[in-house]
């Protein structure tokens, strides 16, 4: 009986503390804004700035643009899954931010957290990735149009007049919208040509080591290829030094070709040297147009488009310079 | 006298059933067997130059050899770890990471695109194997000091191993730019074998020697056999199982060496990932209890070889992208429920049924 009592008013206590703690948590983030002097609050959520060396160079690019001495106050939150990023965004609009910057893991899932975000009058601006959700969702989305780069890197392949095109095909983590839109351009390119065939299909999941063994795996198999197409340079990299292990030629004038993106610097560096063929950029400098959008929403300003798709070039072997190395290396 | 050389038979046959190796041996031999008859030329061997010039070995199972040794080496410090703690470690990838930072961070001196290498290599893979050694030590001090159930203590470092490894390299991504250094994950000039298959032949003679000639594998059976006993008997079980991790943490900084070497960088968050998982399923596939207690560290090892075959195996196979990892799955459920020992006694007990029948039949 008397331990009865006790955890009555143990639960009573613990359940007076709990409403206690709700009703000075408001009184606390009403503060807040006053305190930040007018600030800008920011939310991002980005990937894993570790994920690679886009996401290094991107993590960079708006940490140096999101600061105090520019009006704002920034919070990170990183992560490669996309349940991870949500519950981030959930917290993001707890906390009363006036922005909601996302680079999606994936592509799905987004709908009921950004109505959330609407609802509590939290303005969203995509970068880096688009997602599936109802445009009204979201004020703008400042992207890289990953089909476009894909069929850019295709037609350039294209423009090679190879004879026979048989490709190793080394695809990124499967659904993520850099594979997609890379992916899809090969694709309708192979099922649209007779001389195009893909040798070897496989995700080597952005990872350099596993790029590695799938080449190996087709070495040893004794398969034929003269295309490398990689979705990443890591990749390329991977299945280079497979290349290079058994002996087989790859570079301007070789025998295999060699296709990378994203434009790491010291992929670049291979190109200047001829060791690649190809590179795809995929810029990863997008604080700027965000930058500019909150500028104008704050002013009242309408935005004349929903979607802002960055400038992105596709280097050549042949034709690279050392200042496009330093200037579009990242 | 017939049925004397029978009952012989039979009880070999049992002899290797029962045998730890046995399922190991057995998944072997059944991949090879599958890859015999859809290709042959899977087990050819060739001579090939590389660009480097010099003639090296290639084929499906030079692969295999190589690219299975980082595994290996960390099967034999999991089957340690597991026997004597009765659990795994899940911060293998990270710490993995975590090492390979350190050795890039000695090796470029903290400039991410140094001309030169900036300390010799062996110091860098012995502050490799210091640093591999105190992540070990960190895991091992939880579960035997604090007694933390192995899984969450090594949880922590799963967790948080890979952004240290950023941290230590200030989130940049070195490049080792001395040709030798890609030796350990690649050839030496000269040598046609991979110089990873040699690295893990010189760990397996480590292990071996130590096995022979040290109290090791008797005093981590005990302790995981039952610790209270082994401690009435005069062995500090709490020491063993710290030493356990900490081997593992050097078999860790050597399977780092091999990674990072490969291709002569790091990339932190996609590095070994994953690997602790096939380290474990190296130490299941030997048939040992993942409960800890008895082990046999070749099965693990020859665990960790057959799982490289099979990964090796489905990439040949074409197997797409998205079912790769069910495949596995379905292959890995088979392995695991006939290598589990309830699954060998039903085993027993059908031999047994089937073994009058035939004498009748004879």
């Amino acid at each position: 009986m008397m331990k009865k009592v006790l955890a009555l008013l143990m639960a009573s206590a613990m359940t007076l503390g709990l409403v206690a703690c709700g009703s000075s948590a408001p009184a606390s983030s009403g503060s807040a804004p006053a305190a930040s002097g007018g600030k800008i609050k920011v939310g991002i959520i980005n990937n894993d700035p570790n994920e690679s060396g886009y996401r290094t160079a991107n993590d960079a690019d708006l940490k140096a643009k999101f600061t105090e001495a520019n009006g704002y106050e920034a919070k990170f939150a990183y992560s490669l899954k996309n349940d991870e990023q949500i519950a981030a965004a959930q917290t993001f609009i707890q906390d009363e931010v006036d922005y909601l910057l996302l680079s999606a893991a994936d592509t799905a899932g987004w709908d009921s957290v950004l109505k959330d975000a609407q609802a509590a009058g939290v303005k969203v601006i995509l970068f880096d990735r688009t997602i599936d959700a109802d445009p009204s969702l979201y004020e703008a989305s400042i992207v890289s149009d990953m089909a476009k780069e894909g069929q850019t890197a295709v037609d350039w392949l294209a423009s090679q007049n190879l004879p026979e095109y048989n490709v190793i095909h080394i695809q990124g983590v499967m659904g993520s919208a850099a594979q997609q839109g890379r992916s899809g351009a090969l694709d309708a390119k192979v099922a649209a040509e007779s001389n195009w065939n893909i040798v070897k299909q496989q995700t080597a999941e952005w990872n350099a080591e596993k790029a590695q063994q799938i080449v190996q795996s087709v070495i040893d198999a004794g398969t034929p290829f003269n295309v490398i197409y990689a979705e990443n340079d890591d990749m390329a990299k991977g299945a280079v030094a497979a290349l290079d292990a058994a002996g087989i030629s790859h570079g301007v004038g070789k025998d295999v070709v060699v296709m990378g993106f994203d434009c790491n610097k010291w992929a670049l560096e291979e190109l200047l040297a001829q060791n690649w063929n190809y590179d795809g950029q995929c810029n990863p400098f997008q604080s700027s147009y965000i930058d500019e959008i909150i500028k104008k929403l704050e002013a009242g300003e309408t935005l004349s488009q929903k979607t802002i798709i960055m400038d992105e070039k596709g280097f050549d072997a042949t034709t690279i310079t050392q200042d496009d190395v330093d200037n579009y290396g990242i | 006298m017939t049925k004397n050389s029978k009952g012989n038979a039979l009880g070999v046959i049992k002899a290797i059933a029962s045998n730890q190796l046995f399922i190991p041996i057995l998944a072997l031999v059944l991949l090879a067997v599958v890859n015999l008859i859809v290709d042959p030329s899977f087990f050819e061997i060739k001579d090939v130059t590389n660009n480097a010039g010099y003639l090296v070995k290639s084929g499906a199972l030079v692969t295999i050899l190589d690219y299975g040794s980082e595994l290996a080496i960390l099967a034999i410090g999991m089957t340690l770890v597991t026997a004597a703690s009765g659990g795994q470690d899940i911060s293998v990838g990270a710490t993995i990471a975590i090492a390979g930072s350190a050795m890039l961070r000695v090796l470029c001196g903290g400039n991410s695109r140094p001309d030169t290498i900036q300390a010799p290599i062996i110091v860098a893979f012995l502050v490799a194997c210091i640093v591999g050694m105190l992540c070990g030590a960190f895991n091992g001090m939880l579960v035997s000091i604090f007694k933390i159930q192995p899984m969450i203590a090594t949880l922590i470092l799963f967790t948080a191993g890979r952004s240290i490894a950023a941290w230590i390299n200030n989130n940049e991504l070195p490049i080792v730019p001395d040709p030798k250094f890609a030796y350990f994950g690649g050839f030496i000039p000269g040598i046609p074998i991979p110089t990873t298959v040699f690295i893990a032949a010189i760990c397996i003679i480590i292990i071996a020697l130590v096995l022979k000639f040290t109290n090791l594998g008797l005093y981590t059976q005990a302790v995981g056999i039952n610790e209270s006993s082994s401690r009435l008997n005069g062995i500090n079980p709490t020491f063993i199982k710290f030493l356990s991790f900490v081997i593992l943490g050097l078999c860790v900084a050597v399977a780092a060496l091999i990674k990072v070497s490969r291709l002569s960088t790091i990339n932190y968050s996609v590095i070994a990932k994953d690997i602790e998982m096939d380290a474990i399923l190296a130490v299941a596939l030997g048939g040992n209890a993942l409960s800890g207690g008895k082990f046999n560290i070749w099965a693990s090892i020859l665990g960790a070889y057959v799982i490289q075959f099979l990964t090796t195996t489905l990439y040949k196979f074409n197997v797409p992208s998205d079912a790769l990892a069910a495949y596995k799955a379905v292959v890995v459920i088979i392995l695991v429920v006939f290598s589990a020992p309830k699954a060998r006694e039903y085993m027993e007990m059908f031999v047994k049924k089937l073994n009058p029948g035939r004498k009748e039949a004879a």
